[in-house]
């Protein structure tokens, strides 16, 4: 039991991520009809980007040197911002104009997956190979409880996912922006008609889209100290997928759809041979879709998001 | 017009077919190593020797064959720490760079398919670091300056079970790495050999892009084991053993040579100290030949060699000490080639500056092993020597 509960952490706090991750494929798809497959990118570039903040700010070696309390409560909200400004760039610079000149979607992920490789590459080029290890900006404890173990790190990553969920679900439902969000998903073409500032709101999309994964970036350096240029090819595949099982598009199906791959693959390590984590984990969720071809929350044509 | 035509093509084909004349001005080694990747740490280390060796030779005008000095010219290849690019970069060395030798790759995982490679082409490979006997089993052209993991694993096993008085262990591997499946699999058979069937309460594995081994280590907690063993690359390593301080985990590691990197303590900090692993030199407490190498080697990059830089240090020297003993440079590179590698081939022993070695008929080295404790400020501190 014990062993199961742990498990159960294990894969709530891996499964933070996924979530985190595919929060911002599901909403760039939800508005925009894109699968942005330099999102996985993204999330590596917010993780340098905190590296970076974080050690230029950090007592001794940074040249503010603040403390590791004062360090991460500026970390945070300056990854997400800055990394909130990469996606917009990558919309500015290779969506949008794709999509004025009216190019079929084909080929805007096309470019989407090419940024990817130029993120990637241009981090090798520029940084070299060598990984980086973000500094603690949290006293790591580890507690103990009724035999399950559990840091405050891994706890405030579960509870940082959920609050993300929860704050955009409030956008998508509750604001003038969301409530223009879910009009571009309905029909983009009658929008500008309406009044609508069409560019503005995918901005906005994109902006929100990257935040969540500079979040995730940063949670993810604090958790897996250990940068490298291709850290968010396979993480991002991955959460991709999540979101498609989910129901692309749908807020709440990349958030089930990251937490059930993450409780798959954790679950199958734990109980077969970990040789299998893989084979068994994607077989399952090809299971599931070729039940519900549209993922769990999705369905077929309506309005998503 | 066309008479000229036909008589350069003749003259191309004459000169494909006759295959292997090379311009004999400088000695050419390859180097297929991994400059990025999962282990980029590994392929500058060597690339560092190397050029350190390189420049002190070319400073006093060149190799010496024959009587007459060339220079030498050294080319490095990045394989990416991939076994398909290994091969890749090994062939595009042996055939349009008509390199001598290759040195490389350093990880069994690329070594083992490169050195078919170099085999088949019948160029002389010194691969510095690859510990998987798969590397130069049946292979005549291929060599090494590492011992064999079948060597390693009975070192570490032995040691565990004398310093932390173990019976019970835990395991860890890279399903997709020759060296650590290989490793693994060694050591599981000394370590039930000693201790009886059940003795390793937990052989658990990974892929090669993973970063969150919580399942595996909840598994292997639970079964309880004296210590956890950790035949993997300094990356993982370091991933691995904070992550299992996180799930509770207060007893020992053991890690293996590819622990041995510079960059394990960058990346792994406190949890790693007070480990031990096995390697094939420990740089605290060198003396004589080992000493002058660590000194020149930290007074220019700043740093102190780990022991791939030291290993890939040995295994130029006997490359080149090989190409010396030709006399002298043949036009013909096949004829030079089996020179070269017959002169390896008849080293009987060598004094390295990783220790003492012999040569094997399979051209393994018969060579000591170090355990390096790491100590409290991250050095790699000298703990016991295992000669076979």
């Amino acid at each position: 039991m014990e062993f199961f509960l742990q498990q159960c952490v294990n894969a709530l706090q891996w499964g933070s991520f996924y979530a985190l991750i595919a929060l911002g494929y599901t909403l760039v798809y939800g508005v925009l009809r894109l699968i942005n497959f330099a999102h996985g990118d993204v999330f590596m570039v917010g993780a340098y980007l905190a590296f970076f903040i974080a050690t230029g700010f950090l007592a001794p070696e940074g040249a503010f040197g603040f403390s590791r309390e004062l360090t991460l409560w500026l970390t945070i909200p300056l990854t997400m911002i800055l990394t909130s400004l990469v996606g917009v760039t990558l919309e500015r610079v290779a969506y949008r104009p794709l999509m004025r000149k009216g190019a079929h979607r084909l080929y805007v992920v096309i470019t989407a997956l090419m940024c990817g490789l130029i993120l990637e590459n241009g981090n090798l080029a520029l940084l070299g190979a060598s990984r980086r290890a973000l500094p603690e900006l949290l006293d790591k404890t580890v507690y103990q409880i009724g035999g399950v173990a559990v840091t405050n790190l891994k706890l405030w990553v579960i509870v940082a996912a959920v609050l993300v969920f929860c704050a955009l679900h409030l956008i998508v439902t509750r604001t003038r922006m969301g409530m223009a969000m879910r009009a571009v998903s309905w029909d983009r073409f009658a929008l500008p008609l309406m009044g609508i500032p069409l560019e503005r709101v995918i901005v906005f999309t994109f902006v929100l889209g990257s935040a969540i994964a500079g979040l995730g970036g940063l949670l993810f350096a604090m958790s897996y100290p250990a940068l490298d240029p291709y850290m968010g090819a396979m993480t991002g595949w991955k959460a991709f997928i999540a979101a498609v099982v989910g129901g692309i598009g749908e807020i709440r199906g990349a958030f089930v759809g990251g937490f059930l791959l993450a409780f798959v693959e954790i679950m199958v390590a734990a109980f077969l041979p970990s040789t299998f984590r893989d084979l068994f984990a994607f077989s399952t969720l090809l299971f599931i879709l070729w039940l519900r071809p549209t993922g769990l929350f999705g369905r077929p044509l309506t309005s998503k998001i | 017009m066309k008479n000229i035509v036909c008589a350069s093509l003749l003259a191309c084909v004459t000169a494909l077919s006759a295959g292997g004349v090379w311009a004999a001005e400088t000695i050419k080694i390859g180097f297929p190593i991994p400059l990025t990747g999962e282990i980029p740490k590994v392929g500058e280390s060597s690339k560092l020797a190397a050029e350190l060796f390189r420049e002190e030779v070319n400073a006093r005008g060149g190799l010496d064959v024959g009587g007459k000095k060339y220079p030498l010219e050294f080319i490095y290849e990045n394989n990416e720490a991939k076994p398909d690019v290994a091969i890749n970069v090994t062939l595009k060395l042996i055939t349009r760079d008509n390199v001598l030798a290759i040195i490389g790759p350093q990880s069994s995982r690329q070594a083992v398919p490169a050195g078919g490679v170099a085999n088949d082409n019948e160029t002389p490979m010194i691969s510095p670091w690859s510990t998987n006997p798969e590397t130069t089993r049946d292979r005549p052209w291929v060599f090494r300056a590492a011992f064999l993991d079948n060597f390693q694993a009975p070192v570490v096993a032995n040691f565990a079970a004398k310093q932390f008085k173990a019976k019970k262990a835990a395991v860890l591997f890279e399903i997709s790495n020759d060296y650590s499946k290989g490793l693994a699999d060694y050591f599981k058979a000394v370590w039930e050999n000693k201790n009886g069937k059940a003795s390793v309460v937990a052989f658990e594995s990974h892929g090669p892009k993973d970063q969150d081994f919580s399942a595996q280590l909840t598994k292997m907690i639970a079964a309880k084991p004296d210590f956890i063993f950790l035949p993997e690359n300094y990356s993982f390593a370091a991933a691995i053993i904070p992550q299992a301080r996180d799930l509770g985990y207060k007893g020992y590691f053991m890690g293996s040579d590819a622990w041995g990197s510079a960059e394990l303590m960058k990346l792994c900090g406190d949890a790693c100290k007070g480990q031990f692993f096995s390697t094939h030199y420990a740089a605290a407490g060198a003396q004589g030949a080992t000493k002058a190498f660590i000194d020149k080697y930290q007074k220019k990059y700043g740093y102190v060699p780990d022991d791939v830089a030291a290993l890939t240090w040995d295994s130029v020297v006997l490359m080149t000490e090989a190409v010396q003993k030709v006399g002298k440079l043949d036009k013909n590179i096949d004829k030079m080639r089996r020179a070269i590698r017959d002169n390896l081939a008849a080293v009987k022993e060598f004094k390295g500056i990783t220790g003492n070695m012999r040569f094997d008929e399979q051209g393994d080295p018969v060579k000591c092993a170090v355990i390096v404790e790491i100590g409290q400020q991250g050095e790699f501190a000298f703990k016991e020597s295992v000669c076979p």
